[in-house]
């Protein structure tokens, strides 16, 4: 069977592409819904509703959106890069300026019955457009100064503007998806470098410069970060949810406090316990093994990926796929280090298992380019 | 673009060799995730889960329900009723305004309680319950409860309040209770959790306050789940609170509800004692007030009325109130006289009217004097000149010395609060307070319970026990129902042949023709009733007053006329009794004590309304229309309960 098989000659068609899908993607992406599935069964109480039905029908639609993505030859969506980023672009302009106010933020455009988030369109389309932009580079320009700026501009413009919304953990996600496949691409390791230590000093220097003169940031903003790096500071203020969040998720123990016995959740101490915080409750009622075991879930899907990526010979479908597994990680490690109280509360979902359908089409769509990079694999004749 | 070979498998290696860096990377954090993962959830999940028990278990008291006090007869004098209340809660409610529109068509709410309602409801969180009204009769509450279809977030619900069903009769005896104040918080050292109970009531004046710790019981918890808006989820476990212990106290309801309607309309206390065990059996101080209004929270209006009133209601003058004796003092100067050897009581003494002592001229009552008057008759037609004469012979000690030996003085250990000692004034006392010595002229007034001798209706009632049953009884208030023995007072040791002049003296006052209580007197057959009465100046008549035509007590004005006092006991054969009546102000203790003190002590030893029969037969009718009168004010409405206001 062609699935499991990198090498292939031919270049599959019609119907024949479903025997050349990645099977294992598949059976693991469905694996980890499941999860999502039982804890906003668990959250609502022991209802399906609100979450739960919703949710399995939104996953539906999202396998069918992937098989659909996977099925559409890769160059044309290699084609249409350019174009799909520049509608984002548009359509984050849009929101500065039509944008809908939820949570204290623009983040959606109402178009007609349909609410759209293009925050989260832009992830996919950002990659997209970085993979086509380095397709299209000749190797020997990947590390001069101006085609690294044009780059980074390209990842840049839409994180910029979605953190004006202001949303920050996905302008992060932004950022760092796109650092992602640049940095696959094969950029010099020295801008990294160069990067990572401006970002250090900066660090250094807002906390160095606390209490004199040319103190960088504004006296509330250091007693977040302080409330951040110590939740026990502030237990009713800034830190309470993460407070909260992490005796949920210590109280847990190896095995949980069983299912829908979580007290944390059930009783509300927890904040957005369907969605950003869904991990704590997973962890409150599985205990470490549920935890671990979907850790493990998301790693197995990024080797999944990884393993198609590595087994292509075409550029952009290998730094798509690179720059998905990227943004795939982050979701997740954010959101596991925000509710471990190791990464400030920045809304992110849990991926896949959290509530919410933007995100899960926008992570399918991606998950669908990677089955087409990985259907589309084949050794053309030059 | 076209790409060479090369180029591509240069391409192919640079992704593969970055997307392992990368790879290895995301398994790094990753690692990282997992150890914090298992650092928190095996290392230090004991902790974690005893900062969630914490989170979710809430200890809440549950108030213990206050003892009964009864009376001697085991009628309730102070219960717990059922308080039938309605709540509502904002979040099921809804639309409040249009609910609370519907429920005031339900039951009687004025408009500032719609708005209290509202307003309550507003400030605090959509789950807590709100009252909207309290005190409602049955009918209100089954009214709210059969619309409970349309009125959404209404519950009737049911409490326990504190309610004295003989309302103002034992008010100043049993007291109150009212919700407990930071200065009872400060009063206590440690004080019990359940005080901390919001609304909780406590003890506030009287056996309430008195026996608090009997009556209090103690508080039951209960730990329930809340959740993180501290909105209770279920209830894990109850320990059950104890209950107050009841408190039984001597008095008789029935004879306490007469004795303070014949108070009516005066400012006057009475007190009623068996003269074997000191048992109180009524304690009444008028005019009263309706102790139910202090637990419901009193209108300032009501309050004040109550504290400016010229008749003082709030103060229980049976044990607050001191008074000159007066005459009724004269028992303690014969005897004094007699134990110091000074008179045999035989020895008659001259009264002209009037006595001059050093200088000053004291006089009798009866200006005329009484010609040759005996200790028996100097009792009975109430002679001062005699009093004067005997205390000058054996002197204020020996006087005082009786004095204390009767109960006058004496600070009694009751349960209610603000028991007055009185005063038995001494030489010391005298060059300590006021600064001067004592003079023979102090002595004479003493001696006919003027000056500087002050005394409470309780202690005249002590004094007069004591006379009767020549042991020092002393008064009690709460008994055990379980009491096998009745108490046993020491023996006073007055010789019986003084005793036999003094209780002569006290018969002949009621039942001679010439005594000053004889239109006090009982006719009827083991029911004779001894007594003396007193009057006790409190301004002397001004020769302003005097030359303006005032030479009676009742052109005076009410506040400047003379108290009048009674003391009796009876049966006179085998004494069982002995009431004390003071009226403020009421002109004379044979005209405004006297009769009360004859219709209480009637009423006492029948168990009820006084038969005519025991009245001289020319009293009858008028007696019979008195006793009418009274009936009238008597009839209470059915229902005991309290309805709300």
């Amino acid at each position: 069977m062609s699935y499991l098989e990198y090498n292939t000659k031919r270049m599959p068609s019609g119907l024949a592409k479903v025997l050349y899908l990645n099977w294992p993607l598949v059976a693991l992406l469905i694996a980890v819904a499941c999860y999502g599935f039982v804890m906003l069964f668990s959250v609502a109480g022991g209802n399906l509703t609100p979450w739960a039905e919703l949710q399995i029908k939104r996953f539906g639609l999202g396998l069918v959106v992937m098989f659909v993505v996977g099925f559409v030859p890769l160059w044309f969506w290699r084609s249409i890069a350019g174009v799909a980023y520049a509608v984002s672009i548009l359509l984050l302009l849009g929101v500065e300026f039509f944008g809908t106010i939820g949570m204290g933020a623009k983040r959606w455009l109402e178009v007609g019955p349909f609410r759209l988030q293009p925050s989260e369109l832009a992830k996919i389309t950002t990659i997209m457009a970085l993979a086509a932009y380095y397709d299209w580079l000749d190797l020997k320009k990947v590390s001069h100064p101006v085609w690294v700026l044009a780059a980074a501009a390209i990842a840049l413009v839409p994180a910029v503007l979605v953190l004006r919304q202001p949303d920050l953990g996905t302008s992060l996600l932004l950022a760092l998806g796109g650092g992602a496949v640049i940095f696959a691409a094969g950029v010099h390791w020295a801008y990294f470098a160069a990067l990572i230590t401006a970002g250090v000093g900066l660090v250094g220097a807002v906390f160095t410069s606390r209490g004199t003169e040319w103190q960088l940031l504004k006296d509330y903003q250091y007693r977040r970060i302080d409330a951040f790096l110590d939740p026990t500071l502030d237990p009713l203020g800034a830190g309470y949810h993460i407070n909260q969040s992490m005796i949920a998720l210590g109280s847990g123990g190896w095995s949980g406090r069983g299912f829908m016995e979580g007290t944390q959740a059930r009783l509300n101490f927890l904040p957005e316990k369907h969605t950003d915080f869904i991990f704590t409750t997973l962890a409150e009622e599985f205990g470490f093994i549920g935890a671990a075991s979907l850790l493990l879930l998301y790693m197995l899907i990024m080797a999944v990926c990884l393993l198609t990526a590595l087994n292509t010979t075409n550029r952009f479908g290998a730094l798509l796929v690179m720059g998905v597994i990227g943004t795939f990680f982050l979701y997740f490690a954010v959101n596991m280090a925000m509710v471990m109280g190791l990464a400030p509360v920045v809304g992110v979902p849990l991926p896949l298992v959290s509530f919410g359908g933007s995100a899960m089409i926008v992570l399918m769509v991606g998950f669908g380019l990677v089955q087409s990079a990985h259907v589309h694999r084949a050794r053309l004749p030059s | 673009m076209k790409r060479t070979d090369r180029d591509k498998e240069l391409s192919k290696r640079t992704i593969s060799r970055r997307g392992l860096v990368l790879g290895g990377l995301q398994l790094g954090v990753a690692g990282a995730l997992l150890w914090r993962l298992r650092d928190m959830q095996l290392n230090q999940s004991e902790q974690f889960r005893l900062l969630a028990e914490e989170n979710r278990i809430n200890l809440r008291l549950l108030p213990p329900t206050r003892g009964l006090i009864l009376d001697r007869n085991g009628v309730l004098l102070a219960g717990n009723e059922q308080n039938y209340r309605v709540v509502i809660k904002r979040d099921d409610a809804g639309d409040i305004d249009l609910v609370l529109a519907r429920l005031a068509r339900l039951i009687d709410l004025s408009a500032e309680e719609v708005e209290r309602a509202r307003r309550d409801m507003l400030r605090n969180r959509p789950f807590v319950p709100v009252t909207v009204a309290e005190r409602l009769s049955w009918e209100e509450i089954s009214r709210v409860a059969a619309n409970a279809p349309a009125l959404p977030g209404v519950t009737p619900e049911m409490g326990l309040s504190r309610y004295y069903p003989l309302r103002a009769d034992t008010a100043h005896v049993v007291g109150y209770v009212g919700p407990v104040s930071e200065r009872d918080l400060e009063a206590l050292e440690t004080p019990d959790p359940v005080l901390l109970i919001p609304r909780f009531q406590i003890g506030k004046s009287g056996v309430e306050r008195m026996e608090e710790d009997r009556l209090r019981g103690r508080a039951g918890s209960q730990r329930v789940e809340v959740n993180v808006v501290g909105r209770v989820m279920r209830e894990l476990d109850r320990v059950e609170g104890v209950p107050g212990g009841n408190v039984h106290l001597t008095l008789d309801a029935t004879l306490q509800n007469y004795t303070l309607e014949r108070l009516h309309g005066q400012s006057a206390a009475a007190v009623v004692m068996d003269v074997q065990t000191g048992d109180i059996l009524a304690l009444a101080s008028g005019p009263s007030f309706d102790p139910n209004l202090f637990v419901r929270g009193i209108s300032t209006t009501d309050f004040n009325a109550l504290l400016h009133s010229d008749y003082r209601p709030l103060v229980n003058k049976t044990v607050q109130g001191m008074y000159p004796p007066g005459s009724t003092f004269k028992m303690v100067t014969a005897l004094a006289a007699l134990e110091a050897g000074v008179t045999d009581g035989q020895e008659r003494v001259f009264c002209p009217g009037h006595m001059d002592v050093s200088g000053n001229r004291f006089h009798c009552w009866k200006r005329g004097g009484h010609g040759r008057v005996g200790m028996v008759s100097a009792l009975s037609e109430s002679c001062d000149v005699y009093f004067y004469e005997m205390a000058q012979r054996c002197g204020i000690d020996k006087i005082n010395e009786m004095s204390t030996r009767l109960g006058l003085g004496l600070r009694y250990d009751l349960p209610i609060t603000s028991v007055a000692g009185g005063l038995n004034p001494t030489r010391e006392w005298k060059r300590n307070n006021r600064g001067s010595e004592w003079r023979v002229g102090d002595t004479v007034n003493a001696s006919i319970g003027q000056g500087f001798v002050l005394t409470t209706p309780l202690q005249l009632a002590v004094m007069t026990a004591r006379l009767a049953s020549n042991s020092a009884v002393l008064p009690r208030l709460v008994r055990d129902p379980l009491e096998r023995a009745q108490p046993q007072a020491a023996s006073l040791d007055l010789r019986p042949e003084w005793l036999r002049l003094i209780w002569r003296g006290m018969y002949e006052t009621v039942n001679d023709q010439r005594g000053t209580a004889y239109s006090s007197r009982v006719v009827a057959d083991g029911q004779t009733m001894a007594g003396k009465t007193g009057t006790s100046q409190v301004f002397s008549i001004t020769r302003a007053e005097r030359d303006a035509g005032i030479r009676r007590q009742e052109d005076l004005p009410w506040n400047r006329r003379n108290h009048g006092l009674f003391v009796s006991y009876a049966p006179y054969d085998a004494p069982r009794l002995a009431v004390s009546v003071v009226v403020e102000h009421g002109g004379g203790g044979s005209s405004a004590a006297a009769p009360l003190g004859r219709d209480i002590m009637l009423a006492a030893l029948n168990g009820g309304r006084p038969p005519l029969a025991a009245y001289p037969a020319p009293q009858r009718n008028r007696i019979q229309y008195e006793q009418d009168e009274m009936q009238e004010r008597l009839r209470r409405p059915e229902d005991m309960r309290l309805s709300r206001a």
